[in-house]
């Protein structure tokens, strides 16, 4: 049996097929559907770090692809790139999947649910896993199918309403992404991302062809990562379940989103020579503008769910502006990036969901004193917030810290202004609500409600634990070799650009 | 083999006429079982040796008729056996259902008819006897879209006659020309022999208008939606998936074979360009904006028809040979995915409309949870007409798009792109409306499973056609007795 092979399509399959049999699964059936998400989960988490263990230690690599003929081919290839954001979805997932059967305990539709759910991952692992921009299209539109049932899963008006302007966004930055994929092929033919030579032998003819296709793909990738003013769905689509929001935000679309993009810019045209048609320049430029304008939206938001997400706008773009800067530093912080700003947002989401299913609070200006009657929330939620400013040691201090580090060794000295000026402006939006939560006096009294030892069931309460503490563990041991750091400086170096 | 796919369905539709009914459900879907059988046969028969060639009863050409089975016959023949075996089971549960039982008798035998004329349209190498089908499928299928009895589905069957009838008429004629200059009724003998002189590009033009006609390319396509969105499910199912294909494989044998390499078809493939780029906006926006169910998914035909024609203009235009096969291949997925996904929808629909009583988007409630299985059969079939990977649709744009880069043709690229937004607008506005939920409205009636289920097959099949590509390249590529492709088998 050959585990370069088998492994990657095991991985899909880990969440396909308990996602193909849940649909059919009866409402009552709770307990089989938790099982076999809760199985289809864990077996995702330790294939994916056999992997992980197979690619950094031994140095193998996980290929498998079928050819169909005139040059359409489907490729899944586990590279040095993919480990991070496989490991993120993989990992996340699990947790996730624990929160929502919390969540969505005794509501309507579960077996809907936990399916597009289950599909969902297998969209984000295969666009990690893709090895060819045909492969990464494939799955970058399936996400975009299997997510608007989430989307819409509450089925009010509002839930439509958000689901349509989802689609909207996204089908249009798919076909973008599209006509790009089918320009490149018919200019390069099948492009594999180890070919990143490629393009840059096509000759100076098709210079201005290669950039208006990039302005296709990251375009189309935008829309995903919420680059603005491509941005508009991402704050509508807050009115998902938590759980959907928390997945949409930390692991799958936004990040597939800003992957992709560093999969174009890293894979497709190669780094280097982006540089030399001029790319990168304004992409920097976009990426800094929604740094700024997604932080400065956020500040004006009251409801809690739509000032993260307002955060998580302006947060990715890190990732972006990390890939756009030609250094070894800021490829090192875009890429842990990736993970740190999807533990780190996912516990503020599910933070925020405690609140909401525990005391039906949304508002930020309700929310006085909730530190009362909920303190570990409180407590998990002001150190993920405190986290996203940057405060040392939490993890989002060494994503910035890479970032800053690379653009002055970009000779890029402005990105440490960006970096300060959004750090101030996280503090502006986060730490009112930390203060709101612990020392403003409660409207009434929390106790009443109280109806078991633990503030609210454990399905919900152990996963922000979990994630909040891998936060504060990924940056106290930023130094580990096997921290998000430490690994992401191992994949710069097998991507052939390290120190 | 190939025999017996041509006579069983109207030895089958005579028996069914004669026959009592409780027997004629059961005996029509033996048919439609044997028919497959009969079709898959052809197939392996042309995939292992290559194109059939023979004259029916063993009179030479310039007598007998001349059959001809090549790739490009295979594959829509095969679509052909597929859609008509699953319409088949799903009229036995359809026509049992009370409101319909009266209509059993008159829709069994036309629907053999219909299958027959069209399995025998995509064998024929005879342009008059190519006439005679066109006019046999036209008959049965006005018929048929008169089904329902009702004012409007009468109204839409007679405009649907008499259009199809005038196409007719121009098509004899031009075939009347051509035959009065060679003398030869064989289209690849006429394809060596035709001169290129003004009276066959009269000829051209006649067959042209005529085909387009029937094939409902914009601005003939007026008859279609009123005549698709009144008849019975599984009538709608054959019209849309399958009747527009019959005409629109003449129009390739014509274009392609007969009239191969005249000013004709060199000359005008850019008008074809713009009338598709036409009638996939205006029938996608039109099916935009519709409210009935029914009418949305046939302006969705008209919209669809359009991505087929693009083979014209790309082809007509100077292709680099090397992306040619690309076209083809576009085209031919686009037939089959189109085909398969558009009678699966329209028989979910038909199961939809028979629970919920209503045809109208707006008063859709609780859909996805009363009916699972028929919204996602939606679900599935809006994936491959939006063009979505994984589906047999992203195969045919993904190949459209390339040949039309490639190529340099950038202006057509707006078909496959504008009009994959616009398909997935009215789609998503479809299954968006099965979302809506109300307490209070319960389910109401319910179908047979097998209803269901049928519908969910075909989707399925549009779907999984786009995993294996292999196949229809081979057919069309070492198969198809097209000059431009020159496969002629080993």
């Amino acid at each position: 049996m050959n585990l370069n092979v088998w492994v990657p399509l095991a991985v899909l399959g880990s969440s396909l097929l308990p996602g193909l049999i849940i649909f059919f699964l009866p409402e009552d059936r709770g307990a089989l559907r938790t099982a076999l998400n809760m199985t289809g989960a864990a077996v995702k988490v330790v294939l994916v770090h056999f992997m992980v263990y197979r690619l950094l230690v031994l140095g193998q690599i996980h290929e498998v692809g079928f050819g169909m003929g005139l040059g359409f081919a489907f490729v899944l290839r586990v590279d040095f790139l993919s480990l991070m954001f496989l490991s993120l979805s993989s990992n996340l997932w699990l947790v996730t999947t624990l929160y929502a059967v919390g969540y969505l305990e005794a509501s309507p539709n579960r077996s809907r649910f936990f399916g597009f759910f289950s599909l969902c991952v297998t969209a984000t692992t295969g666009i990690a896993m893709a090895g060819n921009p045909l492969t990464l299209f494939i799955f970058y539109e399936f996400l975009t199918l299997v997510t608007y049932p989430l989307v819409v899963h509450r089925e009010t008006p509002a839930a439509l309403r958000a689901g349509r302007t989802y689609l909207w966004y996204t089908i249009l930055g798919g076909s973008l992404v599209f006509v790009g994929v089918v320009w490149l092929q018919t200019l390069a033919g099948p492009l594999d991302f180890t070919a990143t030579g490629v393009l840059n032998a096509l000759g100076p003819e098709y210079h201005s062809t290669l950039q208006v296709i990039f302005c296709f793909l990251i375009a189309g990738f935008g829309v995903k990562a919420a680059l603005v003013p491509l941005h508009g769905w991402l704050p509508v689509a807050m009115v998902a379940p938590a759980p959907v929001s928390a997945l949409l935000h930390a692991v799958a679309v936004v990040k597939a989103g800003a992957f992709c993009i560093v999969r174009t810019v890293y894979d497709i045209y190669g780094r280097d020579f982006a540089g030399e048609l001029g790319l990168l320049g304004p992409l920097a430029t976009a990426a800094t503008l929604t740094i700024l304008f997604g932080s400065l939206q956020a500040i004006a938001q009251t409801d809690l769910k739509k000032r993260l997400a307002y955060s998580t706008v302006s947060q990715v773009s890190y990732i972006t502006l990390g890939t756009a800067l030609i250094s070894t530093f800021s490829t090192v912080g875009a890429i842990v990036h990736l993970v740190h700003q999807g533990i780190m947002k996912i516990t503020l989401f599910f933070c925020a969901g405690n609140i909401a299913e525990t005391l039906e609070l949304h508002d930020i200006r309700e929310m006085k004193g909730v530190a009362r009657r909920m303190p570990l929330t409180a407590a998990l939620f002001s150190l993920a917030a405190l986290g996203m400013i940057g405060v040392p040691p939490l993890a989002g201090f060494v994503s910035k810290w890479c970032l800053g580090l690379g653009g002055l060794s970009a000779g890029q000295g402005w990105v440490i202004g960006v970096l300060v000026l959004s750090s101030l402006l996280n503090a502006v939006y986060f730490l009112p609500i930390i203060y709101t939560l612990w020392f403003e006096e409660p409207d009434h009294q929390w106790e009443s409600f109280r109806q078991s030892r633990l503030e609210t069931p454990w399905t919900l309460l152990f996963p922000p634990v979990f994630t909040a503490m891998a936060s504060l563990l990924a940056g106290l041991f930023a130094a580990w070799p096997w921290s998000p750091l430490g690994v992401a400086r191992q994949i710069t170096l097998g991507m052939g650009i390290g120190p | 083999m190939p025999g017996l796919a041509l006579l069983l369905p109207f030895a089958g539709a005579i028996l069914l006429f004669v026959l009592p009914g409780r027997l004629r459900s059961g005996l029509g879907v033996l048919a439609a079982v044997l028919m497959v059988c009969a079709g898959a046969g052809v197939a392996v028969e042309v995939y292992a040796q290559g194109p059939i060639r023979f004259t029916l009863g063993g009179w030479d050409v310039p007598l007998g008729i001349g059959i001809s089975i090549d790739g490009l016959s295979v594959l829509f023949l095969l679509l052909t056996d597929g859609i008509g075996l699953v319409v088949s089971v799903y009229s036995r549960a359809y026509f049992s259902m009370p409101e319909n039982s009266a209509k059993a008798a008159l829709f069994w035998p036309l629907w053999f008819m219909l299958w027959g004329a069209l399995n025998a349209l995509f064998c024929t190498a005879d342009i008059f006897n190519t006439y005679v089908l066109l006019e046999l499928i036209s008959i049965s299928a006005a018929a048929l879209a008169a089904l329902s009895g009702s004012l409007p589905s009468l109204n839409a069957a007679l405009r649907y006659f008499l259009v199809a009838m005038a196409g007719s008429l121009a098509f004899l004629l031009g075939v009347g020309f051509l035959y009065a200059q060679t003398g030869v009724l064989d289209m690849y003998a006429l394809s060596e022999i035709l001169p290129d002189s003004p009276l066959s590009a009269v000829a051209f033009g006649l067959i042209c208008v005529g085909l387009l006609s029937k094939t409902a390319l914009f601005p003939f396509h007026f008859w279609l939606p009123p005549a698709h969105g009144n008849a019975p499910a599984p009538v709608s199912a054959v019209l849309s998936g399958l009747v527009i294909k019959g005409s629109f494989f003449i129009l390739l044998k014509f274009w392609f074979v007969v009239f191969h390499g005249q000013s004709g078809p060199e000359q005008t493939g850019w008008i074809l360009g713009i009338l598709a780029m036409a009638a996939a906006l205006w029938g996608s926006y039109q099916a935009l904006i519709q409210s009935r169910l029914k009418l949305i998914i046939a302006y969705s035909s008209v919209g669809q028809l359009g991505y087929m024609f693009l083979i014209f203009p790309l082809l007509s235009g100077d292709i680099d040979p090397a992306w040619t096969l690309q076209a083809w291949v576009g085209c031919g997925y686009q037939i089959l995915s189109h085909g398969l996904a558009k009678a699966a929808l329209f028989l979910a629909v038909g199961s939809l409309i028979l629970t919920s009583k209503t045809d109208n988007i707006h008063q859709l409630r609780n859909i996805a949870v009363c009916l699972p299985m028929t919204s996602f059969t939606m679900g599935l079939a809006g994936v491959s007409l939006m063009g979505l990977p994984p589906s047999g649709g992203f195969m045919a744009k993904w190949m459209f798009l390339q040949a039309i880069l490639a190529g340099n043709q950038w202006w057509l690229a707006l078909v496959p792109v504008l009009g994959g937004l616009l398909t997935a607008g009215y789609m998503f506005r479809l299954l968006s409306h099965a979302f809506v939920s109300e307490a209070q409205a319960a389910c109401y009636g319910r179908v047979a499973s097998g209803m269901e289920k049928t519908a969910l097959i075909l989707a399925l099949s549009s779907i999984l056609i786009g995993f294996r590509t292999q196949e229809v390249v081979f057919f069309l590529q070492e198969r198809t007795l097209i000059p431009a492709l020159g496969g002629g088998g080993p």
